[in-house]
């Protein structure tokens, strides 16, 4: 911003000199100050995931409040070593395989599970989706046929619609599948996404025609084009589109905890489309020779993602072993956000480019 | 090489003259000749290819969303409905068998007035029932709930978004880093973080909020009590709690809407605001009269969506209140032992989905209905609000 500016005498330049630092000052200050708003309770999530828990409840009770050295002992968290008040217990107790309550009652909290669930069911959710959008997309884009613009009006006026709507009516047909528990339900039911269509659609006409007629000569056909020349040209779309389900599949949480939200010991997993329901390990060979169930995991499969495993220890379920295991709590929340968070700084300019342009069309 | 291929009469046919590779060359006696090569490509109209590849994506579509759209309309509009009468594999099945089973008037098979409940009828009985006796004022009382998180919400959060946008484009150094941290929530679990704010804004372990606020007054504002309907000797206040709902909402909408407002500044051509600099157009003129008109279809887009999020809210205020949930709730929205204090309306109709005291599904039904009619008037308000604001 190289603009020459010229004023009448010194008085006014000097004026106008400080103007624009105030008014950068001020800039700054604003942009700071929410920065912080929305910086801070990752600040807190981080800093307390590692402290002690006796440490947590020194530093946060509202013991100190008499004081005005609110924060009890300065030398509480500076100069300390890691042993006295920073430490992993917190991740060592939420991923262990159990905890305990007042009442003596073992609940199973295995984090360890709830990834392996999640991450199944996001890789799979991703893939089904991915596919369904890319051929629904050539349809729409490429091909000719005859209802296709009712059929894309259609799709256009189901996006309008809220979610809610359909989800009474999934739930029943879910139960009636016998698809509760199951992985089925949670990766199909939401498998495909009428954005993502219209998305990637919109990618896929932008494409020139003279590709298109430049393959048609060397022979190639409709699918041939597809994936030779439409796919790696919309590979940057496709990759936002892989990013966003993976990352809406882990922060899922309200269809999961209608349909497969715990243990499922008296249901199985059931696979689709066969007879097969796996419940906890045992004896393989017997089941397997004897045309018993084979179960498979010893304690049952507890069914739940990340978001509900989180919301089954220290949300309603869990009153007793709450109170007093809020810095494992954070622990959680913290392990529950960490793999996103790493991932989004890895795939940060995709994520972020890919959802300012759906927003620029309007 | 040219041979006369006769066929098996022993006429002869057009000569066809191939090549080394087996690709027929034209033949110069006719003007046109067909190409044959050695491979055949059997291709099927462009018709055919598009509806063997929307196979896929249709069979989803149709089972997961056209068809329980068109369903959740019919069980709102049939009376009594239970989804479990006749039995069938799917809802819709159920009470077409209802209907082979009881029949569509009021009279058994052997000439016995039915029961009440296995008459099939369609009326308005769903939605009366939806405003009736202890659910009923649940629902409005939800209403309301909604529309005051609504309306606090959302014109705070796009407003503060377009402020930080436009100060994010004017600077230039460490825009970069102020990027990324407006962004973080985006990525960040819902739920996770919804616990993370309940542990602050709590009166005990964690409660960095009432310490700050000891700090800043020198000790005299006592810890307030913000969400803890059973907290010992502070009180539970309605308002107290919706401020902390609303402060989360405002945290966890700001990133997506910076970004839209974001890019949709960077493609505002700068010639303008020069132009009107040279004019001696203040800063906030040139905001005003410039940047905003231009910027107005990512403002409309972002104000349509972020209303129609605001009313579908469920997790926000549900993971606010998770840790004072008695053992056992599932959608607890705080205030009392039964959670109905900041309940929105998807959480009624997500409690009446399995509660045959609420109704069942067909009032469940009817309430989403209701939340679809609330959506699309605020949606076309807002259109025709807008018809002489936008400028494309």
């Amino acid at each position: 911003m190289a603009e020459a500016q010229y004023f009448t005498n010194e008085v006014t330049r000097r004026k106008y000199k400080t103007r624009q630092v105030l008014g950068q000052v001020f800039l700054y200050a604003f942009l700071t100050i929410f920065a912080l708003f929305l910086v801070t309770p990752f600040i807190f999530m981080v800093v307390f995931s590692f402290m002690n828990p006796d440490s947590f409840y020194q530093f946060t009770t509202n013991a100190k409040f008499d004081s005005l050295r609110i924060f009890g002992d300065g030398k509480l968290l500076i100069g300390t070593k890691v042993g006295d008040n920073w430490s992993l217990q917190n991740f060592k107790e939420i991923l262990v395989p159990t905890i305990e309550d007042s009442l003596g009652n073992v609940h199973s909290t295995s984090f360890f599970l709830y990834f392996f669930n999640t991450i199944i069911v996001a890789v799979s959710s991703t893939t089904v989706t991915v596919v369904t959008a890319v051929l629904a997309a050539f349809a729409f884009a490429r091909l000719e046929f005859k209802g296709k613009d009712v059929l894309f009006a259609l799709l256009l006026a189901t996006m309008m619609i809220p979610g809610e709507m359909m989800v009474i009516t999934n739930y029943q047909t879910t139960k009636e599948l016998h698809w509760e528990f199951t992985f089925a339900a949670l990766i199909f039911v939401h498998g495909v996404s009428v954005f993502y269509i219209y998305y990637l659609r919109q990618t896929f006409q932008q494409i020139p025609n003279e590709l298109y007629l430049a393959a048609k000569v060397d022979g190639v056909g409709d699918i041939g084009y597809l994936f030779k020349v439409m796919i790696p040209i919309a590979m940057p779309t496709i990759t936002t589109i892989i990013i966003l389900s993976l990352m809406g599949a882990w922060n899922s949480y309200i269809w999961p905890s209608l349909v497969a939200n715990g243990n499922w010991l008296q249901n199985g997993i059931w696979i689709p489309l066969t007879k097969i329901r796996l419940y906890g390990l045992e004896d393989i060979k017997n089941s397997f020779f004897a045309n018993q169930p084979i179960k498979m995991f010893k304690n049952g499969y507890n069914m739940r993602l990340v978001s509900n495993g989180l919301m089954s220890i220290f949300g309603n379920a869990g009153d007793d072993v709450t109170v007093g295991k809020e810095a494992i709590k954070i622990a959680g929340s913290m392990v529950v956000t960490a793999p996103l968070f790493v991932f989004f700084l890895i795939f940060r300019k995709y994520i972020m480019k890919g959802l300012s342009r759906s927003g620029i069309k309007g | 090489m040219a041979e006369l291929v006769k066929n098996s009469k022993g006429k002869e046919k057009e000569p066809v003259v191939y090549s080394e590779m087996g690709t027929a060359v034209l033949n110069e006696k006719h003007s046109t000749s067909r190409l044959i090569s050695k491979r055949r490509h059997v291709s099927l109209p462009q018709w055919a290819t598009a509806w063997i590849v929307l196979i896929p994506a249709m069979i989803f579509l149709v089972f997961f969303m056209f068809y329980p759209i068109i369903n959740t309309f019919l069980m709102a509009f049939i009376n009594n409905f239970s989804w479990r009468t006749g039995g069938s594999s799917f809802a819709l099945g159920s009470f077409f068998t209802s209907i082979r089973d009881f029949g569509i008037d009021a009279y058994n098979r052997d000439g016995t007035l039915k029961a009440k409940e296995t008459i099939l009828s369609f009326g308005f009985d769903n939605f009366f029932k939806l405003f009736q006796g202890y659910p009923g004022q649940l629902f409005t009382s939800s209403i309301v709930n909604t529309f005051v998180l609504v309306i606090v919400e959302v014109p705070l959060t796009i407003i503060i978004s377009l402020l930080l946008a436009t100060f994010l484009h004017s600077i230039k150094a460490l825009k970069g880093l102020f990027q990324t941290i407006f962004f973080l929530p985006y990525v960040t679990n819902a739920i996770a973080l919804g616990m993370v704010f309940q542990m602050l804004f709590s009166t005990g372990q964690g409660g960095i909020i009432n310490l700050v606020l000891k700090l800043v007054s020198f000790g005299n504002l006592g810890p307030i009590n913000w969400l803890n309907h059973q907290h010992p000797t502070l009180a539970y206040n309605h308002w107290v709690a919706g401020i902390v709902i609303v402060v989360y909402s405002v945290w966890n909408g700001l990133a997506f809407k910076i970004l839209v407002f974001m890019s949709g500044l960077a493609t505002i051509d700068k010639q303008y605001s020069d132009a009107a600099k040279i004019d001696g157009a203040s800063s906030f003129t040139i905001w005003r009269r410039i940047t905003l008109p231009l910027l107005s279809p990512q403002i409309l887009y972002i104000t349509i969506t972020s209303f129609i999020g605001a009313f579908k809210m469920y997790s926000g205020v549900m993971s606010v209140f998770s840790n004072y949930a008695p053992l056992g709730k599932n959608h607890f929205f705080g205030g009392n032992s039964e959670g109905t204090d900041w309940m929105p309306i998807v959480g009624w109709i997500y409690k009446a989905m399995d509660n045959q005291q609420f109704g069942g599904q067909g009032v469940a039904a009817a309430g989403s209905l209701v939340l679809l009619a609330i959506i699309l008037v605020v949606t076309a308000i807002q259109g025709v609000v807008s018809k002489k604001r936008v400028h494309y």
